[in-house]
């Protein structure tokens, strides 16, 4: 583990943390109408990476927010293809981490897609159904391509379990809040900080908690153990209700503020 | 070949797997543990047995088909699941997963539905072991079988009408894998075909195995031996599994049925959704197609893995047929034996029906996996 070096994304985290920063990782569907500006606008307010979404036709892991906005994008005429090539264009000063379903990987073939996100300027990859038992061709490819596969770690693991995810995990973990979808919520389940806490046990790797994580308040309640936190229907409604980049920019500075007030007491 | 048992993570050759998000895994795991183990246990296997014999009606009969088989010009058997308790094969897989979800301790059943034979079955095994059920069905589903909802609600199952993506199979799945993230801890989901994460393609395939195993029993008693065809429909393939499961290491060949509109290995490439690796119909960028079958059962654009294998190797073959042959097949299984079949295995009659100058002679198995009470409002619909 130590004789790896950290890719573009872990470094950017493990600098943060190193300067008493916590993190901030924004969601944002790639094809929704504003997109793009979304991205710079979340970038401009203080996000610390973005995570890009290629809508899939299945998206188990998502909750009513993102499927609605995977479904407009899709659409609208979203593809994989071009929504990477409409990230290439983008030069925000933050890695961007895409975030998708196996089936676009698998099908546009594991090399090629991994190629085209080095080639577009991603640092790295999630895919919210390919488990570490499954991800092997995948991350080969990834690898060798220089894109950091980052995996999901569940309050559901056992403890040998987070071991083995965070030993094949790059970029960061990605602590799984809550057992359910994508979504907001009125309060911070328990289990965020306590699978946070049992990952920064076993990982030196910058751990985030995604899931059910919206607000400044449940953000700064996640990151007393967390190292930073996962945003995506509390940003993509934003979107959704028309308040365009604006409103992305607000709702990520609200974020940013409420984390680096919380990081300095 | 025969259907063996696929590798420890769930591979039949290159297809299967377990691909579900990372909260579901130790799910996947634990299921895969408790199945083995009550699998190989004789007391579960006779609570399972004595189920089916006292409460679902097993062994289901083979009935000849006198007149139809003349007019055909081959031999038509029929595995007679259609009267099996509630209607449909799916009583077997679902007893079988609910009593080991009991033995796993779990009190809640969540179950997907297309035509609404699977959920009813699911809600009266819950009815029976004193279990909580919710059944996730799309809301085109729920149009088109409402009897199904009534039966479902009184059974005391919970029924949630799925308004997302194209309002059926493929979607209630997707709402059902959604449920089972936030509930995982107290909750089995009962999936209804032989697809999904390992181990549901193979578990459910065992649990219909009996189909097969009765078939080919009461085919060496009244043949002396294996039918020349066997054939089933396919929309995820449970029933054409179970039946298949009983010859493959014989002589018959294997016919898997699909609708034309829903045709995932005549038309699909390989691909994953819903937690395996099959073929699936998608478009050029790996999105999933919506299927088009007039038969809610077979209204999907994936079919299990083993399928595809059994494809791959070429020990099953797989056809397909149109709705206007469907509603032929329909009708003349009602006129010529007086049985009303579903619309789902009407597709195998349908297929028969088209090959047989092919089949001429040929003694042909038929497993009629259910029965058409909830079909006939549909198809006098069409009529009118």
């Amino acid at each position: 583990m130590t004789s790896r070096s950290p890719g573009r994304l872990e470094a950017a985290l493990r600098a943060a943390r190193d300067a008493g920063r916590k993190s901030l990782v924004p969601y944002i569907t790639g094809g929704l109408d504003g997109w793009r500006p979304a991205v710079e606008a979340a970038a401009a307010a203080g996000a610390d990476g973005v995570e890009i979404g290629i809508p899939f036709s299945d998206p188990v892991m998502d909750g009513p927010t993102i499927q609605a906005a995977g479904d407009r994008a899709l659409a609208a005429g979203a593809t994989p293809a071009g929504i990477l090539a409409a990230a290439a264009e983008l030069d925000v000063g933050v890695p961007l981490v895409v975030m998708t379903y196996y089936n676009i990987a698998h099908h546009m073939g594991h090399r090629r897609f991994a190629r085209s996100l080095a080639e577009t300027g991603f640092a790295g990859a999630i895919l919210a159904d390919l488990p570490l038992e499954e991800s092997a061709p995948w991350t080969a490819a990834a690898d060798e391509a220089g894109i950091e596969t980052v995996l999901l770690a569940a309050p559901t693991a056992s403890a040998e379990r987070l071991a083995a995810v965070c030993a094949r995990a790059r970029g960061f973990v990605y602590a799984v809040g809550l057992l359910g979808v994508t979504g907001e919520r009125d309060t911070l389940a328990a289990s965020a900080t306590v699978i946070a806490g049992r990952l920064k046990a076993v990982t030196d790797l910058p751990v985030l908690v995604g899931v059910g994580v919206s607000t400044p308040r449940q953000a700064t309640e996640a990151t007393t153990v967390a190292d930073g936190v996962v945003v995506g229907s509390a940003v993509v409604r934003r979107l959704l209700d028309g308040h365009g980049p604006e409103g992305v920019g607000e709702v990520v500075g609200d974020l940013r503020r409420a984390l680096d007030r919380h990081a300095s007491r | 070949m025969a259907m063996t048992d696929p590798t420890p993570e769930g591979r039949f050759g290159e297809f299967g797997g377990c691909y579900v998000p990372e909260t579901l895994v130790p799910a996947c795991q634990e299921l895969d543990r408790s199945f083995r183990s009550a699998w190989a246990d004789a007391a579960f296997r006779d609570r399972l047995e004595s189920l089916l014999r006292d409460y679902a009606g097993r062994p289901s009969p083979l009935s000849d088909c006198i007149r139809l088989s003349a007019e055909l010009g081959l031999r038509l058997l029929l595995k007679r699941e259609d009267l099996n308790h509630t209607g449909s094969h799916k009583i077997n897989n679902v007893l079988g997963q609910a009593l080991l979800a009991q033995r796993m301790g779990k009190a809640r059943l969540v179950a997907e539905t297309g035509a609404g034979q699977h959920g009813v079955a699911t809600a009266t095994a819950a009815a029976l072991l004193g279990m909580e059920c919710t059944v996730y069905m799309g809301e085109v589903d729920v149009a088109r079988q409402e009897l199904n909802v009534f039966r479902m609600r009184l059974l005391g199952a919970e029924v949630h009408a799925v308004a997302t993506g194209s309002r059926t199979l493929k979607d209630a799945i997707n709402e059902a894998l959604r449920d089972w993230v936030a509930t995982v801890e107290r909750t089995h989901y009962c999936l209804g075909s032989v697809m999904g994460p390992h181990p549901y393609p193979w578990m459910v395939r065992e649990f219909h195995r009996v189909i097969g195993d009765e078939a080919r029993r009461q085919c060496a008693a009244r043949l002396g031996g294996d039918p020349d065809v066997v054939v089933a429909c396919v929309g995820g393939g449970s029933n054409a599994a179970g039946i298949f499961s009983g010859f493959t290491d014989g002589e018959a060949e294997l016919v898997g049925v699909e609708p034309a509109g829903g045709a995932a290995v005549g038309r699909g490439i390989p691909g994953v959704v819903h937690g395996s690796l099959s073929y699936l119909m998608q478009d050029e960028f790996g999105q999933v197609l919506e299927a088009a079958s007039i038969s809610a059962g077979l209204d999907y654009p994936g079919v299990g893995p083993e399928h595809a294998h059994l494809a791959r190797t070429g020990r099953a073959r797989y056809e397909s047929v149109t709705d206007d042959e469907v509603l032929a097949a329909f009708e003349l299984l009602s006129r010529t034996e007086g049985i009303i079949p579903a619309l789902e295995p009407a597709h195998g009659l349908a297929w028969i029906s088209r090959e047989r100058r092919a089949l001429a002679g040929r003694t042909v198995l038929l497993n009629l996996s259910g029965r058409g009470d909830k079909d006939v409002d549909l198809v006098m619909g069409l009529q009118a």
